[in-house]
C-alpha cells in the first residue's frame, strides 16, 4: 500500500472505539481486502469490478467488502442494481463523532471553571463583610 | 445532532446547529459578572481554557479586552513538538453578557460569539461558532477526527508498513 492510503486509512481506524478498532485491524488481516482498499484508493468501484480484478466470485467480494464496511473503513451505496463502493466512513458517523469530542473538551474546560467560579463568589463574600 | 453524556451531571451539550455552525451550552452556578470575569481575565483563562485532561499546557494567554483588541493564545500539546498559537481579534466586548472574537489562525476559521444569561443566580453559557462556509465546517470535522491520535498513529503506521 502507498503510505498515504495507509496514512488514509489509520486516519478513520484511531477514531473510534476500541471495538472499531480491532475490526480494523481483522479487516486489514487479510491480503484481499487491503487490495480491495487500495484500489478503491484509486477509484470508486461496484462489487463486480472489484469481483472481477481480484478473481473471486460476486458472494466472496461481498464478504470481504462486508468485513470491510463493517470495520467503518469502506462504504457501500446501491444505485439501481449497482453498488458502488468507496473509501471512508460513513460523514454522519465521523461529525458525532467530531461533536462528541468537541462536547468533552468543553466539558473539562467547565469544570474547571466551576471551581474558579465558586472561588470567585467566596472572594465576593468575603470582600463584601465589613472591615475593621 | 446533540451529544450528550449519560451522566447527569455532565451538562455540557454540544451541537451543530446548521451547515456553519456549532454550539456548547453549559449552566454555572453564579452569577454572569463572574463567569464574564473568568472568562476575561488572563489569570483565570490560564487556569481552565486548557484542561489537564487533555494533555494540553497552556503556554501564554493575552487579551486586550476592547473592540477590536487582539486575543492570542499559546498551548502546548506533548504530541506536537511547536508550540499552537490560537488568535483573533474582538468584535464586540459586552460586559456580563457577550463577546464575539475571530478566529484568525486558519483562513477558514469561525466566528465565535459567546453569551452569558443570568436567570435566578446561575447563568448560562453559550458558545456558538459561525464558519465562513460549510465546507469549513466539514473540513474542520474531517481533519479533526483524524487529529489527536499522533501516539496510536506512529505504532498503527509502523505495524502496516509491515504488513505491506
Amino acid at each position: 500500500m502507498r503510505r498515504e492510503q495507509v496514512r488514509y486509512i489509520l486516519n478513520h481506524m484511531v477514531q473510534y472505539s476500541q471495538t472499531r478498532f480491532d475490526a480494523s485491524f481483522a479487516a486489514l488481516s487479510d491480503a484481499t481486502r487491503r487490495g480491495v482498499l487500495e484500489q478503491l484508493g484509486r477509484s470508486d468501484a461496484s462489487i463486480t469490478e472489484l469481483a472481477d480484478k481480484f478473481h473471486m466470485t460476486l458472494t466472496g467480494m461481498k464478504k470481504h467488502v462486508g468485513v470491510l464496511e463493517e470495520a467503518g473503513l469502506v462504504t457501500t451505496q446501491k444505485i439501481g442494481r449497482v453498488r458502488t463502493c468507496k473509501l471512508g466512513r460513513r460523514r454522519l458517523e465521523e461529525e458525532a463523532a467530531w461533536i462528541e469530542k468537541y462536547r468533552q473538551l468543553w466539558a473539562a474546560r467547565f469544570d474547571a471553571l466551576d471551581g474558579i467560579i465558586e472561588e470567585l463568589k467566596q472572594q465576593e463574600k468575603a470582600d463584601a463583610r465589613p472591615k475593621r | 445532532m446533540p451529544a450528550q453524556n449519560d451522566n447527569a451531571q455532565a451538562l455540557t451539550r454540544s451541537e451543530r446547529i446548521s451547515d456553519r455552525e456549532t454550539t456548547v451550552t453549559r449552566r454555572f452556578k453564579g452569577p454572569a459578572r463572574l463567569v464574564y470575569k473568568a472568562w476575561t481575565t488572563p489569570e483565570l483563562l490560564l487556569r481552565w481554557w486548557a484542561p489537564e485532561s487533555f494533555g494540553m499546557s497552556f503556554l501564554s494567554c493575552e487579551i486586550d479586552l476592547r473592540v477590536g483588541g487582539a486575543v492570542r493564545f499559546v498551548f502546548k500539546h506533548p504530541a506536537s513538538g511547536e508550540p499552537m498559537a490560537f488568535f483573533g481579534h474582538y468584535r464586540e466586548v459586552v460586559p456580563n453578557q457577550r463577546l464575539v472574537w475571530t478566529n484568525e489562525e486558519s483562513e477558514d476559521g469561525s466566528i465565535t460569539t459567546v453569551t452569558f444569561e443570568e436567570k435566578g443566580g446561575e447563568t448560562l453559557v453559550v458558545v456558538h461558532d459561525l464558519y465562513p462556509s460549510k465546507k469549513a465546517l466539514d473540513d474542520a470535522i474531517a481533519s479533526g477526527s483524524a487529529a489527536g491520535y499522533d501516539e496510536q498513529f506512529v505504532q498503527l503506521d509502523k505495524l502496516l508498513v509491515g504488513m505491506e
